[in-house]
């Protein structure tokens, strides 16, 4: 590399996952796990705390959008439905652009957004956002899907700043053992925090809900960015 | 001045066009395309009209002085009567421009809207890169292929090799499509009505 060309120069400071303007989080886990639930019972709980808005990348077309739209949780000008070309995964983790569109048409429909949610497609558990793309990430997981979830790993169940293991009132009906998965997660997860859930049962999502007030009030909402040039 | 052209059309690069198809989504609802024999006919098809226009454009871009850059955004809006291709070109611009501002900087990015249509943003983004006009030009022309080509091949599930063949076989076409002087204004009906058909279903996976 000739010595006018350094490295430095075309990456950006580090900084710690935050983009400025509305805290953007991921919500990623494999089909069916709850992710769409998972929106809308934030939507439900936080809409009134914050000026927020989602972005949904559900693998069939705007599926997602039409039942957050259809419970209302949200007017329609809060809600963007990215296509992915068939491939939900590329387009949250390595080409981000259709995501960030959404994310800004946003922004500029909303000036004065808090908090934005951006659902992943149905993937599996190899499915990660981009830090380019979102601020913090959680990966849904379910009860049903087996014990053996946190235990097989991959880069949601393990780096996730939350992982979310949802449907725990079915566990009886599956043989799953809640208190397996809870060991499993914490043995690969380096401290990462954990939550089981029954978003049947608290269709208000509290824990996580509590989980992502914390997050906007360590990392900034809108307006309290310091962290990028 | 290659490994700059190979990185500009390497289909990795994030600049949004994998969520497009070229048409090829609503070519293949139509019927048009099927199996690998219709999928070429729309490759060339496509190379040939709007590929052509875009190589044009981007080739007069690259180097282009502001001026020009405003009055070639309007000629490739004239060169789209499709409202649908015209949104969807300025979408992918607008992708280009994302991420070319941080690859190639320079000043020539402000010269442009903040959604042109792409192939004026790879004219920028060639010159930004060190790149001249006929590689801009090459650049918009493989692009107009490979695009829709692996769309087609994700769609139908296709066999990659053979649309890798199928795509590779066209070298000499796009390079002569590439090397044409001027910015053509070849149109092609069809490819307007796809997109339009297109844009207003609601169970679609590609943006265009």
């Amino acid at each position: 590399m000739p010595p006018d060309h350094n490295v430095d120069d075309y990456v950006d400071a580090p900084a710690p996952h935050r983009h400025g303007g509305p805290l953007r989080v991921g919500l990623g886990g494999p089909v069916g796990s709850g992710k769409t639930a998972l929106a809308a019972a934030l939507c439900r709980t936080l809409g009134a705390e914050y000026d927020l808005a989602v972005v949904t990348n559900d693998i069939y077309t705007t599926e997602d959008a039409d039942f957050l739209r259809r419970n209302a949780v949200l007017p329609d000008d809060r809600i963007e439905a990215v296509q992915t070309g068939c491939c939900p995964h590329t387009a949250i983790r390595d080409d981000i652009t259709a995501n960030l569109d959404a994310v800004e048409l946003l922004e500029s429909r909303h000036p004065g957004l808090e908090l934005v949610l951006v659902e992943s497609g149905g993937d599996n558990l190899t499915a990660s956002f981009s830090y380019g793309l979102v601020d913090v990430q959680v990966f849904v997981v379910d009860v049903a899907g087996g014990d053996k979830v946190p235990r097989k790993g991959g880069p949601g169940v393990t780096a996730a700043d939350l992982l979310v293991v949802n449907k725990t009132d079915l566990a009886p009906l599956v043989g799953a053992d809640l208190g397996v998965m809870r060991r499993d997660a914490d043995a690969v997860r380096g401290g990462r925090p954990t939550l089981l859930v029954s978003l049947r049962e608290d269709p208000t999502a509290a824990a996580v809900a509590d989980w992502v007030r914390e997050q906007v009030r360590v990392r900034g909402a809108a307006g309290a960015d310091t962290t990028r040039a | 001045m290659t490994a700059a052209l190979l990185t500009l059309a390497d289909s990795r690069l994030p600049a949004g066009g994998h969520t497009h198809s070229g048409g090829v989504e609503q070519a293949i609802a139509a019927g048009v395309v099927h199996d690998p024999a219709t999928l070429s006919a729309f490759l060339r098809r496509r190379l040939h009209t709007s590929g052509a226009v875009a190589a044009g454009l981007a080739a007069a871009a690259c180097g282009a002085d502001p001026t020009t850059l405003v009055r070639l955004d309007q000629e490739a809006d004239a060169r789209t009567p499709s409202p649908a291709l015209r949104a969807a070109s300025r979408q992918q611009g607008r992708g280009l421009v994302r991420v070319g501002r941080r690859a190639w900087p320079s000043p020539a990015w402000d010269d442009l809207p903040e959604r042109p249509h792409h192939a004026l943003a790879l004219g920028v983004a060639a010159h930004a890169g060190g790149l001249l006009p006929r590689d801009a030009a090459a650049a918009a022309a493989y692009l107009s292929v490979s695009g829709p080509a692996t769309a087609a091949q994700r769609l139908l599930a296709m066999d990659p090799l053979a649309v890798a063949a199928l795509t590779a076989r066209l070298a000499a076409e796009i390079d002569a499509v590439a090397a044409v002087d001027g910015v053509p204004a070849a149109a092609d009906p069809l490819l307007d009505l796809l997109a339009e058909v297109h844009a207003a279903r609601k169970d679609r996976f590609f943006a265009s």
